[in-house]
């Protein structure tokens, strides 16, 4: 392998970039950060693009196979004999795609934001955010260790909650960042607790190590992983089930999806970049990148991926078709894409024919950010013109967004897997995975695509075609060259991303895998996605009042989905209800009546004593001697002659 | 007599800082502000000392006993001190008694020096002792505030009653075995109910010191009471000192019943951790908010001691240090707007970061690394002692601890909230601290960003071992 430690840039360039803004951007240079943030990222990009290519063309191939490489090594700390946490960059075929997608995507969001974020007040501190973002997650798609992961798992966390809380002076978004926090970092807190057991059980926290340890047949590590159990499942189980549980949370599954909906709230080109194709796929990464131990050792908890993602896909692409504010429907589109992406992976197994659904995953992730961020980016340049979210409000804007108009359309038919744009390979590769291995999966994936194709086209009509839309006072004019080029950039992502014969470059045991293409697979979802694309004509093309109608003899499956499945009123229910009234009021009950409770049977002993301090307001200094007296006898009667 | 001179360095350095402060009082004349610059100066060359001449070795019999982890963790007791002196200036320049505060708390560190080195219960109870009086006199600092005399009052009777326990635990386990030497208790030990009962007798003193339910509740009324100096000395360099001299009395005294022992600790340390959340969670006073965030982060540092083995004693120490710049400085933010402005509130802190950004954000990124977020050092710490815990597998454990730091986040956030987001038609007016709390604020901050990305301080308490 040649000399590599330039790659480390990587990782420093967007650091720099956070820094130095950070720093003195708000003072010092204010109207340049922009301008030096994308430089800072254009750079970054390159290196990426040199490594990737590098990577794939060059040195990663060995004997035909994509090894992993960790060209750059840091011993961060030596934890105790033979659990070292490493820092480093580690190569393999995922890492280096997610290195493209990432810096790609964020250069496109940097540069779009030049015009985007003009005139905010905090500039500076947006493009010092979005660097110490792309940092993070540049740092989590090369980790080279399952600790290096974490922490940049939680980082990513912490810079999506500064960007979705960009606007800290809307009630809403402050709500909304808070609510992504905390739901993450409830699913974070089971994935903490699955690292905390592989890495007992396996005894190391590097990758490479663990999966190896943890996959070979006859190991003392596997073994003791799995014949040790808790409520009757492996220790092992429990470890893959909790770290997906982190990984559903960031991924927004079924049931931890809540956050995204709301985090809609944080500027535009923020949402194109966490939202679409960048933090949210961090779960499908952690899946794939730990793919061998779950396909080899834990294929009960595959199985939970893929019933999950399968779920997600379909009741997510359900709500979106309801929704009418135009982000929400996005990011409802985007938890049911992820949602294919899971199952897909679900559906895989490891090595060979059998490993499609992997590489399969792996190509959606890649055409996924394509045209997703593209999505974003146009839903920006739409509410930049219109100034409003709301579906109502557009109609008719081809006329006057004809670039926007064409670079939607484009994503619009790539995400509606119409053959010929990216979508339509990746999504085929998918369904064809799911085929082979369960059939429920595959008529869910399949009607998810109809449906996907109809709410996508729904928007689409409804924001370029419809009414027409009326000029309010001044006229405005499509964003500058910033923006558009971005989106022309993607749009043509979006429409070849599918030529990329990617069973090439990604699968499951790094050797080459063939792609079958046939045709009889690909006939129902095309035909569906058609029909859902007419059905949205049909409805949306002209203004009518055919929709109301349906909505109407549907009312109540679409009031449902339009209220989300009542899930967060559920958790409200769950925590302000359950929690705050049962749990708080008891602790509070117990305060006042249990303690002095307590403290009225021991009056008369206490009772000069409470004299003596009667000046002091609350006279408590006599309960808390109680209590303490208590708790030491309780603890040693307990320890006595309880539990000896 | 250099050997003497060596090992007691510390506990020298402290008394000779005791008598110099007792003769510029009886000299007299000198300025507040003059006089706590000295101070400042006294405690950063004793704690730039405490790095040298440190070895390993025993005096009086086995009562006193020090080694270079001991001396390291005494040096952490010396930065908190040191912190203190720097954060609170603008409270210190104002009290009539400038001198006799120090005096006071040096005494105490006297006191906590002695504890954690220890070798014998009777040495153990004594310095016990010397390190909680001097502290209820300086709850009380405040001569003319009604609430801090009673928290003065509560604090000392609670300790009284304290105590009474422990040294009723010590003659029981004395009565048993017919030694107190820490070196002879574990061959004695054969977990007969006497013993163990006296053993936790003892250990309820510890968790009185450490404030663990059920043992806390004098935490908070002391802590609302009392000057933010003093709550801040409670608060983290007692807990510290308490939480090292417990690892010995575990590892090294009570080894033999190990069993018992991790299931108290484990014990307490769940319900502490729920208890202290769940109070911080509806508090409005920024001290007695303080005073719950710090039980539970305690009962994380008894998660980590209960691990038993290496890693959790390194682990503790170093969250100990971690919990010294994060929760000072949390304090520190606190005792400035309390002095400036009267406030102690959450809700009056409202709009913060517009009139007063340096201190919103240090509060912000203190209460960050209590939370455990990355990349602070908290992170770290937290991350450390679950892993050393993690060690014994009780799963259980782990998920309750897991989702105590969710539970933490949120009502960290809140304050987090009322600083940065929500409007306040009055909100703190712009505060000029003084430069030393400025400065000790910046150390602070530096200290829970550098203190977890740079892995060689882990590994540097990880080598005195």
């Amino acid at each position: 392998m040649p000399n590599t430690t330039f790659i480390i840039l990587i990782l420093l360039l967007p650091l720099v970039s956070f820094v130095l803004l950070g720093l003195f951007g708000r003072k010092y240079i204010k109207a340049g950060s922009g301008i030096i943030a994308t430089i800072l990222l254009l750079a970054t990009f390159l290196v990426s693009i040199y490594t990737a290519c590098h990577y794939f063309f060059e040195y990663g191939k060995i004997n035909g196979v994509y090894e992993k490489l960790v060209p750059v090594k840091y011993t961060w700390l030596a934890f105790s004999n033979g659990l070292a946490i490493d820092m480093g960059v580690l190569l393999d075929p995922i890492s280096s795609m997610m290195l493209v997608v990432v810096s790609l995507v964020s250069l496109m969001v940097h540069i779009y934001s030049l015009v985007y974020m003009k005139g905010e007040e905090r500039f500076s501190t947006y493009y010092a955010f979005l660097g110490l973002f792309t940092f993070s997650m540049l740092g989590l798609v090369v980790s080279v260790n399952i600790f290096q992961i974490y922490f940049f798992w939680e980082l990513v966390g912490v810079s999506s909650f500064l960007l979705i809380g960009y606007y800290y002076d809307r009630p809403s978004a402050v709500a909304a960042c808070k609510k992504a926090f905390i739901v993450t970092r409830f699913a974070d807190a089971g994935f903490l607790i699955g690292i905390l057991i592989l890495s007992y059980y396996s005894g190391t926290l590097d990758f490479a190590a663990l999966i190896e340890k943890l996959t070979a047949p006859g190991s003392t590590e596997l073994g003791n992983a799995l014949s040790a159990s808790f409520l009757g499942l492996s220790a092992l189980t429990w470890g893959m089930l909790l770290v997906f549980m982190g990984a559903a949370g960031k991924s927004a599954m079924f049931p931890l999806h809540i956050w995204l909906p709301d985090a809609m709230e944080g500027p535009t080109p923020v949402s194109a970049l966490i939202h679409a194709a960048t933090m949210v796929v961090a779960g499908v990464f952690l899946v794939a990148r730990l793919f061998p131990v779950f396909a080899l050792s834990a294929p009960e908890v595959l199985n939970v991926v893929a019933y999950i993602g399968a779920f997600s896909a379909l009741f997510a692409a359900i709500i979106a078709c309801a929704q009418t504010d135009i982000k929400r429907v996005l990011a409802y589109s985007t938890m049911s894409q992820i949602g294919y992406m899971m199952f897909a992976l679900g559906v895989s197994k490891y090595g060979g024919e059998g490993g499609l659904g992997y590489t399969a995953s792996m190509f959606h992730l890649f055409t996924h950010a394509m045209f997703k961020a593209l999505l974003f980016l146009c839903a920006g340049a739409i509410i930049h013109f219109v100034h409003s979210n709301e579906m109502k409000d557009m109609g008719g804007l081809r006329k006057f967004l004809p670039v926007t108009h064409f670079t939607f359309l484009i994503a619009c038919l790539a995400i509606s897997g119409v053959p010929f744009f990216s979508g339509f390979f990746s999504k085929e590769e998918i369904l064809t995975a799911a085929l082979n291995h369960n059939i429920a999966i595959y008529w869910a994936g399949l009607a998810t695509a109809g449906l996907t194709s109809f709410y996508m086209f729904r928007l689409y009509f409804n924001i370029f075609w419809g009414k027409e839309f009326r000029q309010h006072g001044e006229t405005r004019r499509e964003g500058g060259f910033a923006m558009k080029a971005p989106m022309i950039l993607l749009a043509i992502g979006a429409a070849l991303a599918g030529y990329i014969p990617f069973g090439k470059f990604i699968s499951s045991d790094g050797k080459a895998l063939a792609i079958p293409f046939e045709l009889k697979h690909a006939i129902a979802p095309v035909a569906l996605s058609f029909v859902g694309a007419l059905i949205a004509a049909w409805l949306y093309l002209r203004q009518n009042n055919k929709p109301q109608k349906i909505a109407a003899s549907l009312s109540a499956l679409h009031q449902s989905a339009y209220r989300k499945f009542y899930i967060d009123e559920g958790y409200l229910f769950i925590t302000q209800k359950i929690i705050f009234n049962i749990v708080g009021k008891t602790a509070d009950w117990f305060d006042k009546n249990m303690v002095n409770g307590l403290v009225n049977l021991t009056a008369s002993s206490t009772q000069a004593f409470s004299f003596a301090t009667k000046k002091m307001q609350s006279g408590k200094v006599q309960q808390y001697a109680i209590y303490f007296l208590g708790g030491a006898i309780l603890l040693a009667v307990l320890f006595v002659y309880v539990w000896k | 007599m250099t050997e003497f001179l060596i090992l007691m360095k510390s506990e020298l350095m402290a008394t000779a800082l005791i008598f110099i402060l007792l003769f510029i009082k009886m000299g007299g004349g000198m300025k507040n502000g003059l006089l706590l610059q000295v101070i400042q100066v006294l405690l950063l060359v004793n704690f730039i000392t405490g790095f040298f001449f440190n070895k390993e070795g025993n005096l009086f019999g086995n009562m006193f006993h020090t080694s270079a982890l001991i001396a390291f963790q005494k040096n952490i007791l010396n930065l908190g001190v040191y912190l203190i002196a720097l954060l609170n200036a603008d409270w210190l320049k104002k009290t009539d008694h400038l001198p006799e505060f120090f005096i006071l708390m040096l005494s105490a560190l006297l006191g906590m020096f002695f504890m954690v080195s220890s070798g014998n219960l009777l040495i153990f109870y004594l310095s016990l002792e010397l390190s909680s009086i001097p502290v209820a006199a300086m709850a009380n600092f405040d001569l003319h505030k009604k609430n801090a005399a009673e928290g003065a009052m509560k604090m000392i009777l609670s300790s009284a009653f304290s105590s009474g326990i422990l040294l009723f635990g010590i003659s029981l386990l004395y009565g048993a075995m017919g030694t107190i030497s820490f070196a002879e208790i574990p061959q004695h030990l054969d977990s007969s109910p006497l013993q163990v009962t006296a053993f936790i007798f003892i250990f309820s003193a510890f968790a009185f010191k450490l404030s663990i339910v059920p043992f806390h509740l004098w935490a908070a009324d002391v802590y609302e009471g009392s000057p933010v100096a003093t709550a801040s000395f409670l608060s983290v360099v007692s807990k510290g000192a308490a939480a090292f001299i417990f690892i010995t009395i575990l590892y090294k005294v009570f080894q033999p019943m190990q069993e018992l022992w991790y299931n108290l600790l484990v014990t307490v340390s769940v319900l502490t951790m729920l208890l202290g959340n769940l109070f911080a969670l509806r508090q409005q006073n920024i001290k007695r908010f303080l005073a719950f965030s710090s039980i539970a982060q305690v009962a994380f540092i008894v998660l980590g001691i209960s691990s038993n083995d290496h890693i959790g004693i390194t682990s503790v120490v170093y969250f100990v240090l971690v919990y010294v710049f994060s929760n000072l400085s949390a304090f520190g933010v606190a005792s400035v707007i309390a002095e400036h402005s009267g406030k102690e509130n959450i809700d009056d802190y409202k709009g913060l970061s517009k009139t007063n950004p340096f201190l919103g954000w240090s509060l912000t990124l203190a209460l960050f690394s209590l939370a455990g977020i990355p990349p602070t050092a908290g992170f770290f710490g937290k991350l450390f002692l679950l892993t050393a815990a993690a060690a014994k597998a009780s799963y259980w454990l782990i998920i309750v601890a897991a989702l105590n730091m969710v539970i933490s986040l949120y009502y960290y956030l809140r304050v987090v909230r009322a600083i940065f987001i929500d409007n306040n038609e009055m909100p703190i007016k712009k505060i000029q601290a003084d430069r030393s709390a400025e400065l000790g604020l910046v150390i602070c901050s530096v200290g829970i960003l550098l203190t977890g990305i740079v892995s060689w301080i882990y590994d540097f308490i990880q080598s005195l071992h």
